[in-house]
């Protein structure tokens, strides 16, 4: 019952608001966020009534929905899945909040999207059913196309139809794998089941490719990541925020709930290619993101980046690889979250995102640059904060496998170091760059809540990880000992 | 009871096409008697036609629906009837298909309504030869022979070229009727040729003969070769009529010369009725044969699909873009028409013939409500059918915008939206035949025509409204369009009960 409560609250929130229109902005703008307070508080008894002994799927629900195709309501979450859900309804009150007064064009359309966005992505967290997982997958597309097309810069219509259509492109392959497992099983689409499917090697890569578009695209991993940077730059911030803390997660999470148990052999024959691909993310858009002129499209790059490590440390089929891949999820979702708000503070100030006409932004705003500070801090993987922890654990994980490939990811460490701190500098130290610069204001009791939530969020997971690596534990050594036995 | 009151009752099951003959007639010559100002009468009482004959086909269809004994499992079943010594057949499938239609055509004068008003195109001989070429429909539907099958689809189609140039002082109407006839009518030539050689060969015009003696010939090579020379006439013939790639030209000029009334009403019925004839024909008349009209399909689907989906994205009219997506749909809806038989055997026919019932039944809904919409959005002197038309809809009409973005991703196959299972459904029939390739190529092709139906929700939701003109206000066609958009959402999260009616529709074919 709680999952249903997590994804159908903020649904039935969203159509409440939608249907309270925008004659009274101020009644529409607290039903928002107190419907995303309650689809938090719902999430709430998920972590505190979780057992983390077991791998097994915790707060299952199973009813029969489409009989003609086997089709069932099935929910659950593990291990693998439970902070999604707990992350997402927490970005969510975020960008509800941050999105309080800056949005005024049809704000209630606004608030919407994002509230049944927010159900729809706990669906996709907690569907054990595969065409339960594709409706929820797919369904996230069209409040993000919407968010994007309408609240969006410039060049909106672009980045929305191209974000739109490339992850639509993944989802169709995948939606033949699915077919494909459903006709092989039995015509069983329960996921779960086809976890125990014995398939030949050359069908588990043909339905290895076949996931890895729709999961690739989403990460997303090189070389086809460039819907990435136009999203987000087009992308209002609350957009923006959603898109870089949770839905580049639903990727990375579709490898370990699909790619990885059920197709385990193809998942071994091919690593090597899923590793290179993500070294060549952390790597080469690394070096790409140190070019950046533009602040959020610098933040993208970073999040392609940074999503790299989370691909390596499931491909390196070791516990501490695995691990660190989902705390790296977590922690990405984190601070990648503070860093578009924090572009977003400034951009409503001043209504530009070049790192040129910023400059010595410290001397007007000296709260946001602290705030900023300890951010990009994270971003780079600095010790005590949350994005050290991730990295560090993938990176011993490659250790195990072959040293040349731990010193390859390493470098992210340096470039990670160079890009978001040379951009810090640029934009916050120095002398004040302009009158613009001159003017403006320092953070308002609302942003402050929202940056400052963030801050102890990743803080406590910089200091103190074991709560979120605890409930990991079962799933993942289950995982691995799946992983472990062929089933060719 | 008398020998000719037991006739009679045995009779019942076409009773719905007696009453709809009656009725049409009556109102044809009712209408001479009506002034102008007194058509509002006659619009009500052929919608109360509808009505009756739906309510009979309903009772019918409740009547016939048996149980299963309990050793097969429970469940439900349909019995199939001949009527008129085999003329005519009636079964689960004819029923839903007639409610359908019923329902289009219904749905279609509520829409249509105010703009043939406004235009003064509510004559009466618009009312009349939609009932009777909704005849032609039912007519067809019911097919059980060759005669039928040509009686049910001429009815059907002279009605359709009459209605296509009723805006007779409109140069590209005319045109368009033109078009349709000439290439309607050699279309009927291609199919007649075929049924005669078929006929030729088997010696009988009755299709559930046709199969018998089929089944027994098939063995030889010769007689083979013979009737699958009929059999590629037959299929050319049909897909003139569905409107698939490469018999597709004609649509997209009727679709844009027909005042949208019109092309409201064949793209829905019309392609239903269609549908119908392919089953009967293929599915039920040449059974034997469905190797070779499978291939002949597979090529028809994909090249529709591809088409379809390719020029519609440089069409500027929407009319003609919806043409192109028709075009597209049915290439879509065939994927499980081919699937039935495979591996040597029929098991995956009910799996594949359902799909497609689905996809139809789903894809008249869209294109009601897709076509419905432009009626709506048009207004005296002004018709809404360029894309640009649509602009900052949703500025002007926030919930009428909804609408169409449903509509539009049902269209382009999106969950949580119907359009999404008739796309599921009907890939599914394919993969379960072995024809993954088939539905790999379906689903990239699908991903292009994603594309204009997102350009549509693009101008609905992202651009600035160019005219200020309001909506006039239409209460019927109003509830009606909604539920039309909702039924897509409902049927989109709850599935179940429709599919579960196709799945009882082609059980016993």
């Amino acid at each position: 019952m709680l999952l249903s409560l997590a994804i159908w609250v903020p649904i039935l929130a969203g159509v409440l608001v939608l249907w309270a229109g925008d004659q009274r902005p101020q009644l529409l703008r607290w039903l928002a966020l107190i419907g995303a307070i309650a689809g938090f508080l719902v999430t709430i008894p998920l972590w505190t009534r979780f057992n983390v002994d077991t791998s097994a799927m915790q707060f299952v629900e199973l009813r029969p929905w489409i009989e003609r195709f086997n089709i069932r309501y099935h929910l659950g979450v593990d291990g693998l899945s439970l902070i999604f859900v707990l992350l997402n309804s927490f970005i969510t009150i975020l960008v509800v909040i941050a999105g309080w007064t800056v949005v005024e064009t049809r704000a209630s359309q606004y608030f919407a999207a994002f509230l049944i966005m927010s159900g729809l992505l706990n669906g996709v967290f907690s569907a054990l059913d595969a065409i339960l997982f594709y409706v929820f997958f797919e369904g996230t597309l069209i409040p993000m196309f919407i968010i994007i097309g309408i609240w969006g810069g410039p060049n909106r219509v672009y980045a929305a139809v191209k974000f739109f259509l490339y992850t639509l492109f993944g989802s169709l392959l995948m939606l033949i794998a699915l077919l494909y497992l459903y006709n092989k099983s039995g015509g069983s689409f329960a996921i779960l089941d086809w976890h125990k499917l014995p398939l030949p090697l050359d069908v588990q890569i043909a339905l290895f490719f076949g996931f890895v578009f729709a999961f690739a695209v989403k990460v997303p991993m090189w070389p086809v990541h460039t819907w990435l940077p136009d999203a987000h730059t087009e992308a209002p911030t609350g957009g923006s925020v959603v898109l870089a803390a949770i839905l580049l997660k639903l990727g990375a999470y579709g490898f370990v709930r699909f790619s990885l148990p059920i197709l385990p052999d193809a998942s071994h024959h091919l690593a090597w290619l899923m590793v290179a691909l993500s070294l060549v993310a952390i790597v080469y858009i690394g070096l790409v993101t140190l070019v950046q002129t533009d602040m959020k499209k610098l933040i993208a790059y970073s999040s392609i980046s940074h999503m790299g490590f989370v691909t390596l440390g499931f491909f390196l089929f070791n516990a501490y690889g695995v691990e660190g891949g989902l705390v790296q999820m977590i922690s990405h979702g984190f601070v990648s979250a503070a860093m578009f708000l924090c572009v977003g503070v400034m951009y409503d100030r001043m209504h530009t995102r070049a790192i040129a006409d910023y400059g010595g932004v410290v001397n007007t705003m000296p709260k946001f640059a602290s705030f900023m500070m300890l951010f990009a801090m994270a971003n780079s993987g600095l010790p005590a904060t949350s994005g050290f922890v991730g990295e560090f654990m993938v990176i011993m994980g490659a250790m195990r496998v072959n040293f040349w490939l731990a010193f390859a990811a390493a470098t992210t460490m340096v470039l990670g170091a160079a890009y978001t701190l040379w951009m810090y500098k640029r934009v916050i130290f120095g002398a004040v760059a302009n009158d613009h610069v001159k003017k403006l204001t320092d953070l308002n009791q609302r942003e402050f809540l929202v940056l400052a939530l963030l801050a102890a969020a990743v803080l406590w997971m910089g200091t103190y990880p074991l709560p979120f690596t605890e409930v990991m534990h079962s799933s993942v050594n289950d995982l691995l000992k799946h992983l472990a036995t062929a089933k060719q | 009871m008398n020998p000719v009151g037991i006739a009679l009752l045995n009779h019942i099951p076409a009773a719905p096409e007696v009453v709809l003959l009656v009725g049409a007639c009556a109102l044809m010559i009712f209408d001479l008697y009506v002034k102008d100002e007194g058509r509002r009468v006659t619009y009500a009482a052929a919608q109360a036609l509808l009505a009756l004959c739906a309510a009979i086909t309903l009772y019918v269809f409740l009547r016939m629906i048996l149980r299963l004994p309990e050793g097969q499992g429970g469940g439900y079943y349909v019995e199939r009837y001949y009527l008129f010594n085999g003329l005519f057949v009636i079964d689960a499938l004819a029923h839903l298909l007639k409610l359908v239609c019923y329902i289009a055509v219904s749905v279609a004068l509520v829409y249509s309504r105010s703009y043939l008003l406004e235009r003064g195109l509510l004559r009466p001989e618009f009312l009349t030869l939609l009932l009777f070429s909704l005849l032609g429909m039912m007519v067809l539907i019911s097919a059980n022979s060759f005669l039928t099958v040509y009686l049910g689809l001429e009815l059907m189609s002279l009605c359709l070229y009459a209605l296509v140039a009723l805006n007779r002082d409109s140069a590209t109407s005319t045109e368009a009727a033109m078009k349709y006839f000439v290439l309607g009518a050699l279309s009927s030539g291609l199919l007649l040729y075929g049924m005669s050689m078929i006929y030729g060969a088997t010696g009988t015009l009755t299709l559930t003969e046709v199969a018998q003696h089929v089944t027994r010939q098939a063995g030889s090579a010769a007689d083979r070769s013979f009737l699958v020379f009929g059999v590629v006439f037959v299929v050319a013939g049909l897909a003139f009529k569905i409107g698939v790639v490469p018999f597709h030209m004609w649509i997209p000029d009727v679709y844009h010369g027909a005042s949208t009334p019109v092309t409201l009403v064949i793209s829905s019925g019309p392609k239903v009725a269609a549908f119908a004839m392919a089953v009967r024909m293929l599915v039920n008349g040449l059974p034997a044969l469905a190797p070779d009209w499978q291939q002949m399909l597979a090529l028809l689907a994909i090249l529709s699909i591809a088409l379809g989906n390719i020029t519609a994205i440089a069409q500027s009219n929407l009319k003609r873009m919806l043409a192109y997506s028709a075009i597209a749909h049915m290439g879509f809806m065939l994927l499980g028409l081919l699937s039935g038989w495979t591996g040597g055997n029929w098991l995956n026919r009910i799996d594949a013939y359902s799909a497609s019932l689905f996809y139809m039944v789903v894809y008249t809904a869209m294109t009601l409500g897709s076509f419905g919409m432009l009626l709506f959005l048009s207004h005296a002197g002004f018709e809404c059918e360029n894309l640009d038309d649509l602009k900052g809809l949703n500025r002007r009409h926030p919930w009428y915008a909804f609408l169409m973005m449903l509509i539009m991703f049902s269209l382009a196959g999106v969950p949580p939206t119907a359009g999404f299972y008739a796309k599921l459904a009907v890939f599914q029939a394919a993969v379960a035949a072995d024809h993954v390739w088939l539905a790999v190529v379906a689903v990239l092709l699908s991903l292009v025509g994603a594309f204009y139906y997102l350009r549509i929700v693009k101008l609905v939701y992202f651009d600035e409204p160019v005219g200020t003109t309001p909506v006039r206000p239409q209460p019927a066609a109003q509830v009606v369009l909604s539920l039309n958009g909702l039924f897509l959402l409902v049927f989109g999260i709850l599935p179940q009960s429709l599919m579960a009616m196709c799945v009882l529709a082609v059980a016993r074919l």
